[in-house]
């Protein structure tokens, strides 16, 4: 009896054993798949010219996407100049000076704010930039990215401060030090390296973000112009040039695209090797 | 402008050794009058009045729970940074109410340092950042060479000096523990206070460290009012020049039942209950 319990739980251990490895193995064949699928289609295009060549008219082979390349770094430093200031302060309330019941319905607020989809930030973008300003813009695309982030940063923020010792705040502030000097002087560089992976997870979040540019950066084929033009951006050029009847744009799309993973692999390694190179 | 003055003379008694200058308004005596505390609604320490004497040491014994931690956060105001911290009563810091409408706590505690159970240095500061932080973060230190005097001069006084010079970029974490508290203190002095209040400093070091502090308490009270909660017996017993007895009565509030010169307070205890803490019997 005690032994065909036990083959049975083996056998059982083994099962879900197999199981949640055979889960595992997807997750990352996907992420293969994706980067060989876009890296195989997208082959013809990824070369120098791809970085430093602005497009040529469809139906031309050759042609870069440097336009769009500056367009989603001006985007993203646009969106990141007005959110991370919002953000990191916000975190900083929420953790130390925010009442519990008021904290309580902020972070609710930022939770639901997160969770919003980003269409509709783009509609609400659209709303309160695009149609006052009477123009689709660079800015309008800055505001609808940084609402997008703010929760983000302000949440991570919140968490990594979280995790510094209140011992730390309590011995800042028995040696005469005011509480917003203590914070910034001890309790901030102690959660800098959660802080930071925050910030760059919304960055590498909005680089990719699609739906709340077409309502607000538009797009525009001469490159940058002004904040107060429209402006390109790379995953605009992977919507628009997808859907193309040319078949040199949509291999330019799959370039793109696997530039975009490119970037977004990269910020993801840089905070993992800034968080161990701060946990050694 | 005074407290500049204030800073400077303290720089001129260190260096210079001795106590050849008189400090009138800095002695360092605090007197405590009808100290109550509550966290929230929950009632902690009770109608606690106390003198404590300049340049000694006062130990803080009683059974865990009693309420001598929070009793000495009162000293400093911290009781009231933690969530619910409430206190009535009065603290006299050389006459004047630290708990006065006017008083900044900030202030406060800048004139009586504390030093924790748990050594805190600061982990993302070099072991001469931490001492200089108090100082850097109160922007009240300028000059590098300055600021460079008075860390060896806290470091000095901290008995860590011989142990850290040679690597004062390190961080404070890499320290020992013993070592760490050390840092604690110099930390503390760096920001000349006059009062040191110490929450069970010992608690979580070894024996040797132990004795290192505590030799280290008996120098610093040649300049220093040192208060210092101890629940080692042995430990009060050794260090202090006279000890408070707290304990908490049947709702678990916290009241002084006996305060006395160390010797007469342990060989001679008038309260029977002082009697039965210190023979053992409870506790």
């Amino acid at each position: 009896m005690l032994e065909r319990g036990y083959l049975w739980r083996k056998w059982f251990n083994r099962l879900m054993l197999g199981l949640s490895s055979v889960a595992a193995g997807a997750g990352i064949l996907l992420l293969a798949l994706i980067l060989g699928y876009t890296l195989a289609h997208g082959i013809a295009y990824l070369n120098l010219d791809l970085l430093t060549h602005v497009a040529k008219p469809a139906g031309e082979f050759g042609g870069g996407i440097r336009n769009e390349i500056i367009g989603s770094l001006i985007l993203v430093a646009m969106a990141s100049i007005l959110a991370l200031p919002v953000g990191l302060m916000a975190g900083i309330f929420l953790s130390d000076f925010a009442s519990p019941r008021v904290a309580a319905a902020v972070r609710f607020a930022a939770d639901v704010l997160a969770g919003v989809p980003s269409i509709v930030v783009g509609v609400f973008a659209y709303a309160i930039v695009v149609r006052p300003m009477h123009s689709y813009s660079a800015i309008s695309a800055g505001v609808a990215l940084a609402i997008i982030m703010i929760p983000i940063v302000a949440r991570t923020t919140e968490e990594s401060l979280h995790l510094v010792p209140n011992s730390m705040r309590e011995a800042a502030l028995a040696l005469g030090i005011t509480r917003w000097r203590a914070m910034m002087g001890v309790v901030v560089p102690g959660a800098l390296t959660g802080i930071a992976t925050g910030v760059m997870l919304a960055v590498a979040r909005v680089a990719g973000e699609t739906a709340p540019l077409i309502f607000t950066a538009l797009g525009n084929n001469f490159g940058f112009q002004s904040l107060l033009k429209p402006i390109s951006a790379l995953p605009l050029l992977i919507y628009t040039h997808a859907l193309s009847p040319y078949q040199d744009q949509q291999q330019q799309a799959w370039a793109a695209a696997f530039l975009l993973i490119l970037l977004v692999l990269g910020i993801s390694l840089l905070v993992r090797w800034i968080s161990r190179r701060r946990n050694r | 402008m005074e407290r500049q003055t204030i800073m400077m003379n303290n720089i001129v008694k260190q260096s210079g050794g001795g106590n050849t200058l008189q400090l009138d308004d800095k002695k360092g005596i605090l007197e405590v009058e009808n100290l109550s505390a509550w966290y929230g609604d929950m009632l902690c320490i009770k109608d606690i009045s106390i003198s404590i004497p300049s340049k000694a040491i006062t130990a803080i014994i009683g059974p865990s729970g009693c309420g001598k931690s929070t009793f000495i956060r009162c000293l400093n105001r911290l009781h009231e940074v933690s969530h619910g911290g409430k206190v009535a009563g009065r603290v006299l810091l050389d006459g004047e109410d630290i708990y006065a409408r006017d008083v900044d706590p900030v202030a406060i505690r800048r004139r009586i340092g504390m030093v924790f159970q748990k050594p805190s240095p600061f982990p993302t500061m070099s072991i001469f950042d931490n001492v200089g932080a108090g100082l850097r973060l109160t922007r009240l230190w300028s000059r590098w060479g300055e600021l460079e005097e008075v860390v060896e001069n806290s470091l000095r006084q901290a008995a860590l000096w011989d142990e850290v010079k040679d690597k004062l970029d390190q961080s404070g974490a890499s320290l020992s523990g013993g070592q760490q508290q050390r840092l604690c203190i110099a930390r503390a002095l760096a920001v000349q206070p006059e009062i040191i209040l110490m929450d069970e400093p010992c608690s979580a070091l070894d024996p040797l460290a132990t004795l290192r502090i505590e030799d280290l308490m008996r120098s610093l009270a040649e300049e220093y009012t040192i208060i210092i909660v101890t629940h080692n017996m042995q430990q009060a017993a050794r260090v202090s020049d006279n000890t408070a007895f707290i304990t908490m009565d049947e709702d678990g509030v916290g009241l002084l039942v006996e305060y006395g010169p160390t010797s007469q307070l342990f060989a001679n205890p008038k309260d029977k209950r002082t009697e039965d803490y210190i023979t053992g019997r409870f506790g």
